[in-house]
C-alpha cells in the first residue's frame, strides 16, 4: 500500500512541478491576499500586528482552495479518474496518496507566506517550535478535507463554485485553531497554543481516517 | 466459454435508461463488432463490461464475475479504451505508461512491448502528452491498455484519429487478442473498416442489444 501512495503522490508532485500551478498561482494568490489586507489595516499596526495570524490563515485557506481544485482537476481532465478505477490501486491509497501531494504543495505555500507575514507585517515569534507543530497539524487538516471534499465534488459540473461553499465551513476548526496556535507562537494572544495544536491533529486524525474510508465509494459514486 | 454474459440489463444513467434490457453474450476466442445510431448505448455497454457502470436490472457477467456483486475485481484484467484518453496532460508519454503500468503491476518489459507494438516513436516518448496530436494520444492511451495484456479488450471507437499504420496495428491487436484466446468488443461506425477483423456484429438501438436476433458472421 505504501508503494501505491508514493506512486500516486509522486505523479501528482510531477504534474505540479511541470505545471507550477502552486508556485505561480496558489502561492502569488496567497501572498496577495497578505498584501490586500496590508492595505486595508495599514494605518493601525497594532491591530495588523494582532489579527497577523488570524489573517494568514484566512489566506491558507483560501488559497487551499485552488490547489484543492488543482487537484481534482488533474484527474477529471482526461478522464483519468476512471483510468484510476480500472488500474485497481486501493482507493485508500489514491486518497493518501493525493493528500500527501496536497500537504507538501500547502506547506510550500504556507512557508512562503510566512515569510511574507514577517517581512509585510513585522510579525515576530516567539514559540518557534508551536509554530512549526501546528503549522503542520493544520495543513494535514486542510490536505486531508480538501481531498475528501474534492473526491465528494469530482464528477460535478459545477464543482468550482460548490467547492468553496462546501470546503470552507469545514475548515473553520482549522482556522480557529491554527490562528490560536500561531497567536500563541507569535505571542499576540495568550492561548494555550499546544491545546489547539492537538486539537488540529485531531481534526486531521478525523478527516485523514473519512477519507480512507469513504474514498472507495466516493470514487465509485462519482 | 463465455467472457461475457448480459441478460435483459438495465442501466440507468440519472433516471435516463442508457440500456434499456441488453442481452449479449461474447465468448472467449471472439472479436465482435457493436454497432448502432450515436446515442444507442454503443459506450454504455462497454463502460458496463469494464465494471464503470452498475446494472440496475437484469443479469451481466464478466470474466465469470458478476457486476452486481463485485465488479471491481475485474476491472484489472480489461483493457478499456474510451473517448477520453486517461492520460495526464502535463506528464510525457512514457511517465504516463510507466506510472498506469506500476499502477497495474505491469513489468517494465510489458510497458516496453507495448510501446512497440504501438510503434511509438522514441522521439515522442519524452514529449508531454498536451503537446500531442489526437492519434498520437490514442495509441499512447491504446499502448497503456496494451501493456496490461488484458484478457478483454473493450475498444470505443478505437481507430479515431488514428494514420493507416496506427489503424492496421489497432486491426492486429484486434485479431491476435481472439486468436490468443481473449475477447474484444469493438463500438465503431467504421463498419467497412472494422467489419473483415471481428467475427460477427451485435447490433444495438435505443440501448437494447440482440445479437441472438442479427448473428451475421462477416468472416
Amino acid at each position: 500500500m505504501f508503494a501505491e501512495i508514493v506512486l500516486i503522490a509522486a505523479k501528482d508532485l510531477r504534474i505540479e512541478w511541470r505545471s507550477r500551478v502552486s508556485l505561480n498561482q496558489v502561492a502569488p494568490f496567497a501572498v496577495l491576499i497578505l498584501v490586500l489586507f496590508g492595505f486595508a489595516l495599514d494605518a493601525d499596526r497594532a491591530t495588523l500586528s494582532n489579527f497577523t495570524p488570524g489573517l494568514y490563515w484566512v489566506a491558507i485557506l483560501l488559497a487551499s482552495i485552488l490547489a484543492v481544485h488543482r487537484s481534482v482537476g488533474v484527474e477529471a481532465g482526461e478522464g483519468a479518474r476512471e483510468g484510476l478505477l480500472l488500474s485497481g490501486l486501493r482507493p485508500a491509497s489514491v486518497f493518501l496518496g493525493k493528500t500527501a501531494a496536497l500537504i507538501v504543495q500547502l506547506l510550500v505555500v504556507a512557508i512562503a507566506l510566512l515569510g511574507g507575514v514577517v517581512l509585510l507585517y513585522e510579525a515576530s515569534i516567539e514559540e518557534p517550535a508551536l509554530l512549526v507543530v501546528s503549522l503542520i497539524g493544520a495543513v494535514l487538516g486542510v490536505g486531508a478535507a480538501g481531498t475528501l471534499y474534492g473526491a465528494i465534488l469530482g464528477g460535478q459540473r459545477a464543482r468550482e463554485t460548490v467547492l468553496p461553499i462546501l470546503l470552507l465551513p469545514v475548515l473553520s476548526p482549522v482556522l480557529i485553531g491554527a490562528t490560536r496556535s500561531f497567536g500563541a507562537a507569535m505571542g499576540t494572544v495568550a492561548a494555550d497554543g499546544w491545546a489547539w495544536t492537538g486539537a488540529l491533529f485531531g481534526f486531521a486524525a478525523l478527516y485523514l481516517a473519512l477519507g480512507v474510508v469513504s474514498h472507495g465509494i466516493l470514487m465509485e459514486e462519482n | 466459454m463465455s467472457v461475457i454474459e448480459l441478460d435483459n440489463v438495465v442501466v440507468l444513467l440519472g433516471r435516463f435508461p442508457a440500456l434499456a434490457g441488453a442481452t449479449l453474450r461474447v465468448d472467449a476466442g471472439e472479436a465482435v463488432l457493436l454497432q448502432g445510431p450515436n446515442g444507442a448505448g454503443k459506450s454504455t455497454l462497454l463502460r458496463l463490461c469494464a465494471g464503470l457502470l452498475r446494472p440496475e436490472r437484469g443479469s451481466a457477467t464478466v470474466l465469470g464475475i458478476d457486476l452486481s456483486t463485485n465488479r471491481q475485481s475485474i476491472r484489472p484484467r480489461i483493457g478499456y479504451v474510451g473517448h477520453l484518453s486517461m492520460l495526464y496532460d502535463d506528464l510525457t508519454v512514457a511517465e504516463n505508461i510507466r506510472f498506469w503500468g506500476r499502477a497495474a503491476g505491469v513489468s517494465e518489459a510489458q510497458q516496453k512491448a507495448a510501446i512497440a507494438r504501438l510503434q511509438i516513436e522514441e522521439r515522442l516518448l519524452d514529449v508531454p502528452v498536451n503537446r500531442l496530436s489526437a492519434g498520437q494520444r490514442r495509441r499512447t492511451a491504446i499502448a497503456v491498455a496494451a501493456s496490461r495484456r488484458p484478457e478483454l479488450w473493450l475498444l470505443d471507437e478505437p481507430h479515431a484519429g488514428l494514420d493507416q499504420s496506427g489503424r492496421d496495428i489497432v486491426d492486429s491487436l484486434i485479431t491476435d487478442a481472439a486468436a490468443a484466446g481473449g475477447a474484444v468488443l469493438v463500438a465503431s461506425h467504421e463498419l467497412d473498416r472494422v467489419g473483415p477483423v471481428v467475427d460477427r456484429r451485435v447490433t444495438i438501438a435505443g440501448g437494447m442489444a440482440r445479437d441472438q436476433e442479427d448473428p451475421q458472421h462477416v468472416r
